[in-house]
């Protein structure tokens, strides 16, 4: 009995020989591969840690980021009270770092969401459109595009004037011109295939055949794009505050912080350059997740 | 709710099924000052055609020489510059006839590239859903209407429904696609190569197929294919084309038993024979079509042609009914010039 059981087995699986692996989508295979992707997975990990703590700082009983103290201005490093060291008015870093991570993760992915919504739909309407709609569309981003996206930033910036709100206008503004070019050439590129026209064939309106066939095909790309943005945007939204034009002081954001300790360089340099490597690391990790998310999905199907 | 169901012959048996007069698209060459130019390509060119209710109707020609354009100018893929259709005695896109929407949901069209024409994100029984679910039919009537499709296809319901076009063979795809255009119960198929990218032994499956489904629905097929043996097996009658030009139409016994148009001569002889003894020697026409951005004046094959003469260069020769078949040559119209046309 023990030897003809996997028999049975066998003639099942040759009676039904495919309905193991039928369901077998799009996502749960990029899922597999990423799960194979070690360095992708790290800074998935690291950035999570970096949001949850900034979420949660009030919860985790860190010192009051706000507190100054004449008398305790820049500890090194590993000070009993203050495990990393304090800045230019006593303040506890390892709190600032924390809580700075709110206004600079904030900064970095607000503006590119609401640049992914409104260059997204730009984009997909000028890719899915074509002709004069297409032209009309891309020929403005155009015009964006020909400044420098720092110096537009900054311009934006400093004309509108200082503040989180502005910050974030002038950034989504920047962010708008490549996500809506990326978004319209991958669409042109879907659109082109039969399947497409094999929809149009069947009469359905094109708001049906953009939702059903085309937003799955490109919403991957283009999201891997954006995430590889976040980066630019949380560095660009620390270079605003650093040339004060983006937060204003006391808010800890990891750019002000960064200007605010320029002057203790010569003091405590390892202090002073503590914001940066936060940015950094945050940066670096969006960069090299979004590589892998977009070496994960770049398959055919 | 509208629940698709197949639609009446209205016109009676003698109606043409689909009638284009002067079928025209002239696509502009991209270049010049701000793209815009002068230069067009004469994809297809003031073509007109019949199909009759139940017949398959051969399209046959060289690559380029416009037979996908025709296939996507009758289903309203690409808009004509000019001419106008009448599906069942009704005109399409005009004041008083069907709109272009109800024209496509009685003609529908099967594609050549199986793999391309599938949304690589759908599930196989989501594809062949869309299209009835976008004209209204609700989900549970749409599953069971896929579940119908994949049985007249061949394909398992319980096996395939659920799969991604990767999962499937091209031949299975390929019975998709064709599931997919009678997803909406049309009377009219386009086939547009739809078996030329598979390998003999499927294709013959998938031929057989159709000819079943053809007489099981009462369907209509203009077949268009460049494999010329095909053609003949499947078609009743033949449509050669030339540079978006119709060069000559009939049935398919006087077309492949007796072709008059040269052109039609030269690709008939340009099969491979099947009988080692029988070997073609030389090619039977000479380079290949001219560019359709600038066709040659009067008779276009007349650069290829062997029997060219001065009135080919002067004159375009209509399509003329020489009874058995039409055909676009001089010299077969009495009184044209041509030395070999007959005298009136």
């Amino acid at each position: 009995m023990a030897i003809q059981s996997p028999t049975v087995d066998i003639a099942a699986a040759l009676v039904r020989p495919t309905v193991a692996s039928a369901s077998r989508g799009y996502w749960p295979s990029v899922g597999r591969r990423l799960r194979r992707d070690p360095v992708t997975l790290i800074c998935a990990g690291v950035l999570l840690l970096v949001v949850l703590s900034s979420i949660a700082a009030p919860l985790l009983g860190l010192a009051d980021p706000y507190k100054t103290s004449m008398i305790r201005r820049l500890y090194p490093l590993g000070s009993p009270s203050h495990l990393l060291g304090t800045d230019e008015l006593g303040r506890d870093m390892f709190a600032r770092l924390i809580y700075g991570g709110r206004l600079s993760l904030f900064m970095g992915v607000m503006p590119v969401l609401c640049a992914l919504l409104i260059g997204g739909a730009l984009g997909i309407t000028a890719g899915f459109v074509g002709g004069k709609v297409n032209m009309a569309i891309m020929r403005v981003m155009d015009v964006f595009y020909a400044f420098p996206s720092v110096l537009l930033a900054i311009s934006l910036s400093g004309a509108m004037g200082a503040g989180t709100e502005n910050t974030l206008l002038s950034l989504t503004l920047v962010f708008i011109p490549p996500i809506c070019r990326v978004s319209e050439s991958v669409t042109t590129q879907v659109r082109g295939f039969d399947f497409v026209d094999a929809a149009r064939a069947s009469g359905a309106s094109a708001l049906t055949i953009v939702r059903v066939h085309v937003l799955g095909n490109v919403l991957g790309p283009i999201l891997v794009y954006a995430t590889s943005l976040i980066s630019v945007a949380i560095i660009l939204a620390a270079g605003l505050s650093f040339l004060g034009l983006g937060v204003k002081p006391p808010e800890p954001e990891w750019g002000l912080m960064l200007n605010t300790l320029r002057q203790a360089i010569y003091v405590n340099p390892v202090l002073a350059a503590l914001p940066g490597v936060m940015i950094f690391i945050t940066s670096i990790c969006f960069n090299l997740m979004s590589d892998g998310l977009r070496a994960a999905m770049d398959v055919k199907a | 709710m509208d629940s698709l169901l197949p639609l009446e012959d209205r016109g009676g048996p003698a109606q043409p099924l689909l009638l284009a007069t002067g079928l025209r698209k002239h696509f502009p060459v991209a270049g010049g000052l701000l793209g815009r130019s002068r230069k067009v390509v004469r994809a297809v060119d003031d073509l007109s055609l019949s199909v009759a209710k139940g017949e398959t109707l051969g399209v046959v020609g060289e690559s380029g020489c416009g037979k996908s354009t025709v296939a996507r100018l009758l289903i309203r893929l690409i808009k004509p510059d000019r001419g106008t259709m009448v599906l069942d005695g009704d005109p399409v896109d005009e004041p008083h006839g069907i709109t272009v929407n109800e024209l496509r949901r009685q003609v529908q069209m099967v594609f050549q590239d199986s793999y391309a024409s599938l949304n690589p994100r759908l599930t196989i029984a989501e594809t062949l859903a869309f299209a009835p679910k976008a004209h209204g039919l609700p989900a549970a009537e749409a599953r069971a209407r896929v579940r119908d499709l994949l049985d007249k296809v061949g394909l398992d319901p319980a096996n395939y429904a659920e799969r991604y076009p990767h999962e499937l063979s091209g031949g299975q795809r390929q019975r998709v696609n064709i599931a997919r255009a009678l997803a909406l119960r049309p009377r009219l198929v386009i086939l547009d190569e739809a078996v030329s990218a598979l390998d003999k032994s499927v294709e013959a499956q998938v031929l057989n197929m159709l000819v079943d489904l053809k007489t099981e629905l009462g369907l209509t097929y203009i077949f268009i294919s460049h494999d010329l043996n095909v053609v003949q097996y499947l078609s009743d009658r033949v449509l050669v084309m030339y540079l978006g030009k119709i060069v000559e139409l009939g049935s398919v016994e006087a077309i492949y038993g007796n072709p008059q148009h040269p052109y039609t001569r030269a690709l008939l002889s340009a099969r491979p024979s099947m009988d080692p003894r029988r070997r073609t020697k030389e090619a039977p026409i000479q380079g290949d079509p001219p560019n359709p951005i600038d066709p040659p004046s009067g008779c276009r094959f007349r650069t290829r042609c062997p029997f060219a003469e001065d009135v080919c260069t002067r004159v375009e020769p209509p399509l003329a009914d020489i009874g058995t078949q039409a055909v676009a040559c001089h010299m077969r119209v009495v009184g044209s010039g041509h030395s070999k046309a007959a005298t009136p």
